[in-house]
């Protein structure tokens, strides 16, 4: 337990940013940028100290804050990280400074577009490391404000529209969410959540929720379920899972791309975390009596998203579509592993788990990179961005095609590449688990590879468009935007053991506790 | 009975010392202030009643006496204790926010007044007599209405005081023929002795027709939609102070007083306002109150253009939210109720004080008039902000927390079988809407061009600190809710609950 306030401290840094940053006098507005990137690589310097004091070999909260805060209802103010989320936090502290830079210089409004950025960055610390539901669900939301007025005031055509659906979506989950967890609270007087996965697993929790709740005529473990669910919709409409997907094109598309950078990079993650942290360790049981539909539907968010990206015209739908398919391998691992085999086939569901926390990581990186370089291309182009609208950029702007092209191939899976690492070992594993829905989920793999390579074909190959003969190549400052973004794809795709080392003690002691 | 004066005088020792700052202030200004100004007068005579009301609160702090006299009229713990320190803090803070008008010359009477219903608000929070109840209620409501109608070239503050005095009086009438059916049903005027002959009675008939019209008379006090008429014109009419110190103090007082009477004197005679199973008593009227409290206010607030009726309706939204906290009917929701009658009184203190700046240098209140607020002063901004996202409910702010203790409480110890969880889902529904309106307003200040050519606001020095402080205290009680949370269970505890 070293560094005591070092989780608060690096949390509430960007905060302070932005706050920094409101009280910038108008004509000083310049320096806002310069400001936000320097305040959102200070905690990187706390996220490399954790993770030099991160001992590869243990499980469990290697280090943690705990404070009482408000004793008479059960809320502490308690934080602490765990493999899963030292590689969370990694992700955040690479993916919000890589969108700064990416940002024009050129924004209105920047002291607050940047303030804003910088509570969002706040706002992900604190889900990623909190470890009590008030807080967290403080964090939770509060990472959804700066999100919805960063799509509303910095968008496109269509801003207003998406805004408002991104944000009534995912508040109607949170708000399913909280009641259930009033419902526990109210029942076990608990909010912490490892009390909670503690309770779930001696039976506390269903002996409390028999004694203390009832609801009409439902039995206690019909109760649970349906709070298993409010929890589950709060999850399912963040990652998405299909059928409550449907905001999320509309949202990556109308947000400025370096918003979109942070919006798949990292927030998204936020659902796949929130499944593994919350979900299957306090719903474990129930989360395995809907073990098939849910498989159905993290097969369906595969394949009919990846179906979707291949109709799509404009780029930044196709590579929504593409994230909702990416986070769908997420989804589908980590239902497979919640399959029942009596303490058999542990090494797979390790590998599945291990490639799930692996793949969110991953494709935080390069969908984030992708979004920077359809940025940069809408920066050129005045705004087009439709799949039909160029061609022969390779000849053009040679630089940019080969950068991209390698984010391309990194995204559809090729080995060597980070994109390979975690959908192999998700599909390794979900294929002794579940076959029939990782033989089905193959059609999604095959599906992008088809879609990502037309990109290929129609943008970068083919006759020149004589409309962007003059397409200027990526300048300095941009290629050095998207160098180590480019450079981790190609060190996590070669020495994935690097992040294996830090999950697998998580992975397997997660495994051990759910035991089944 | 037993009657010792000397017991009496130690136990109102604060409300007497209030009622001597009261006269004190008509003196004084009669006496020693001609041709000064007036706003020389009213920063005096703030000060003086700020004075007395820190004695008031120095008194209560450090010669702590409690006791209970003449048959519950007026009972003395540590709990009624909090609440006047309170509302005594409250009046402070209104009396300063008044140094930023000049809406009358009458500055003594107007001070006066203030602590006369501070007075009021003391001696109402420390009764459970029906008789001394009512006599407090109308201690209150007279100076009330002559303090809505104390801006005496303005039309509106006229229309305003004589809506609130009609209804006003009405509500009376009600409060006093139920508590007069009541008397003839119990044959007792303290609550608990109401309580203990209402029990076993089963439904009667009469006994709910006295309930429907007590709380008809109190659904007017707070402001309860649907006797939430006079609220909107009364709050614009009104000059701004006293309409602060309405949806302040006087909200506090009364959420307080109506709590006592549902939860001591009608106790057991409650019903259930469970979804699955509605049972006839208060807690089904309260829910219905509450239910449109939460839905009139906040879908009405959507279209107003007048910040001050905004948040006149926001005020009977608010109402609604804590009527749940009531309607939850366990001891343990003293807290969550007082928790959040008293940071709601924080935030929309502060936040009528910065319309009350606004007006003094824009004279208007309307949504317009606050365009361009963050680049006219910067501070009064800000503090704006804090105080919207708080009533907004925006986390880490005191509105926040309120909301989710009492959402929490509800579930916890309302009715069996997480019976209010419709109400929960409601108020949460709802305070989503309200996010709109008050995002409006920062809308308007934050993003709107400024009106006057970007004058900078002229703002008095005591008021602006009153509105950081104010400020500061929706912040700090939203990030450590512990500090007012950790006090109420503590003080709880010392009465006895």
């Amino acid at each position: 337990m070293s560094g005591p306030f070092l989780i608060s401290l690096l949390t509430f840094t960007p905060l302070l940013g932005g706050l920094v940053l409101l009280t910038l006098k108008r004509e000083e507005q310049k320096l806002a940028r310069i400001f936000a990137i320097i305040f959102s690589l200070i905690p990187a310097i706390g996220v490399l100290a954790l993770w030099s004091k991160f001992s590869n070999g243990e499980a469990g909260l290697q280090f943690s804050e705990r404070h009482p805060w408000i004793p008479s209802l059960g809320i502490e103010y308690f934080v602490g990280i765990d493999g899963l989320g030292l590689l969370m936090m990694l992700l955040t502290t690479i993916v919000v400074p890589f969108a700064l830079f990416s940002t024009s210089k050129e924004i209105a409004n920047p002291k607050i577009h940047f303030a804003l950025y910088l509570f969002l960055q706040t706002g992900l610390y604190g889900t990623f490391t909190a470890l009590n539901f008030f807080h967290w669900f403080i964090f939770w939301e509060l990472s959804l404000v700066p999100a919805f007025f960063l799509i509303k005031l910095w968008g496109g055509p269509e801003r207003t529209r998406a805004a408002y659906q991104f944000f009534v979506y995912t508040l109607l989950g949170s708000v399913a969410m909280l009641l259930a967890f009033l419902a526990i609270f109210s029942a076990t007087g608990v909010f912490d959540f490892i009390q909670l996965a503690d309770a779930a697993r001696s039976g506390a929790l269903a002996a409390a929720v028999e004694n203390k709740l009832t609801l009409g005529s439902f039995s206690a473990e019909q109760i649970l379920f349906i709070l298993f669910l409010g929890v589950l919709l709060g999850f399912a409409v963040k990652v998405p899972l299909f059928p409550f997907h449907t905001w999320l094109p509309a949202t990556y598309a109308e947000a400025p791309s370096s918003v979109s950078m942070t919006l798949t990079g990292v927030m998204s993650k936020m659902g796949v975390y929130g499944f593994l942290r919350i979900l299957l360790p306090i719903f474990p049981e129930q989360m395995r009596a809907a073990l098939t539909p849910l498989l159905w539907l993290a097969v369906a968010t595969i394949v009919f998203s990846a179906y979707a990206a291949y109709a799509q015209k404009d780029l930044k739908r196709i590579i929504a579509y593409s994230s909702i398919n990416h986070l769908g391998y997420c989804l589908l691992g980590l239902f497979a592993v919640m399959k029942s085999t009596e303490g058999d086939l542990l090494s797979e569901k390790a590998a599945a788990l291990n490639g799930v926390i692996l793949q969110m990581f991953n494709h935080g990186i390069t969908a984030s990179a992708l979004f920077c370089f359809v940025g940069i291309l809408e920066k050129r182009s005045g705004g087009i961005r439709g799949l039909n609208d160029f061609g022969g950029l390779r000849k053009v702007a040679p630089v940019f095609c080969g950068l991209m092209g390698i984010s391309i191939f990194s995204s559809l899976g090729l080995p060597g590449l980070n994109g390979f690492v975690g959908e192999f070992l998700i599909f390794k594993g979900v294929f002794s688990l579940a076959s029939w829905a990782a033989a089905i989920s193959t059609l999604g793999l095959l599906i992008t590879a088809i879609f990502l390579l037309t990109i290929l074909q129609k943008v970068f190959s083919g006759p020149v468009n004589q409309k962007w003969a003059g397409l200027s190549d990526l300048t300095k400052t941009e290629r050095l935007t998207v160098a180590p973004a480019i450079a981790l794809m190609f060190l996590f795709g070669i020495f994935p053991q690097f992040l294996i080392g830090i999950i697998n003690p998580t992975v397997v002691a997660m495994l051990q506790r759910l035991n089944f | 009975m037993n009657f010792n004066y000397a017991e009496i005088v130690k136990l109102i020792l604060p409300e007497t010392i209030v009622v001597i700052t009261a006269l004190a202030a008509l003196l004084f200004d009669l006496a020693m202030m001609r041709g000064k100004t007036v706003h020389q007068r009213s920063s005096r005579l703030a000060a003086l009643a700020g004075l007395g009301s820190v004695l008031a609160i120095l008194c209560i702090w450090l010669t702590p006496s409690y006791g209970n006299l003449l048959n519950g009229m007026l009972v003395v713990d540590p709990l009624t204790q909090f609440v006047k320190q309170i509302l005594l803090g409250l009046t402070i803070f209104t009396g300063i926010i008044s140094i930023q008008t000049k809406f009358t010359p009458h500055v003594g009477e107007y001070f006066a007044l203030l602590l006369l219903a501070t007075v009021g608000m003391m001696f109402l929070v420390s009764s459970e007599n029906l008789l001394m109840i009512f006599v407090a209620l109308e201690l209150i409501s007279l100076s009330l209405y002559v303090m809505v109608a104390f801006k005496k070239e303005s039309i509106q503050s006229a229309e305003a005081a004589l809506k609130y005095f009609l209804f006003g009086g009405m509500s009376a009438a009600f409060t006093l023929f139920g508590l007069s059916l009541i008397y003839g049903l119990s044959g007792e005027i303290k609550l608990s002795a109401i309580a203990a002959t209402i029990v076993g009675q089963g439904p009667d008939p009469l006994f709910l027709l006295a309930l429907v019209m007590t709380l008809i008379g109190f659904g007017f006090k707070i402001a309860a939609a649907p006797f939430h008429l006079w609220a909107p014109d009364a709050y614009q009419g009104a000059p701004t102070p006293t309409a602060s110190f309405i949806a302040a103090g006087s909200k506090v007082a009364s959420f307080f007083i109506l709590a006592k009477i549902v939860w001591i004197g009608f106790n057991g005679a409650g019903g259930s306002g469970a979804w699955h199973g509605f049972g006839s008593g208060w807690i089904p009227i309260l829910a219905t109150m509450a239910t449109l409290s939460m839905v009139l206010g906040n879908l009405a607030a959507i279209s107003q253009t007048s910040v001050k009726r905004l948040l006149a309706y926001s005020a009977i939204a608010h109402g609604g939210y804590a009527l749940i906290a009531v309607i939850t009917n366990h001891r343990e929701a003293v807290s969550s109720l007082l928790y959040y009658v008293v940071t709601y009184a924080i935030t929309v203190l502060g936040a009528f004080a910065v319309v009350t700046v606004v007006e003094h240098n824009t004279k208007g209140d309307k949504l317009s008039d606050f365009a361009g607020l963050s680049r006219r002063s910067p501070v009064l901004a800000g503090c704006m902000m804090i105080f919207m996202l708080s009533l907004a409910g925006i986390p880490p702010l005191a509105g926040f927390f309120g909301k989710f203790y009492v959402f929490a409480d509800a579930l916890r110890y309302g009715a069996k079988d997480l019976g209010l969880l419709w109400l929960v889902i409601l108020a949460i529904g709802t305070s989503a809407i309200s996010l709109y309106y008050y995002l409006q307003v920062l809308k308007q200040i934050y993003v709107a061009p400024s009106v006057d050519g970007g004058l900078k606001i002229d703002t008095a020095f005591p008021v602006q600190a009153a509105i950081v402080v104010l400020a500061g205290a929706v912040l700090l009680l939203g990030c450590l809710p512990n500090l007012l949370v950790g006090k109420l269970l503590a003080v709880l505890q010392r009465t006895g609950m």
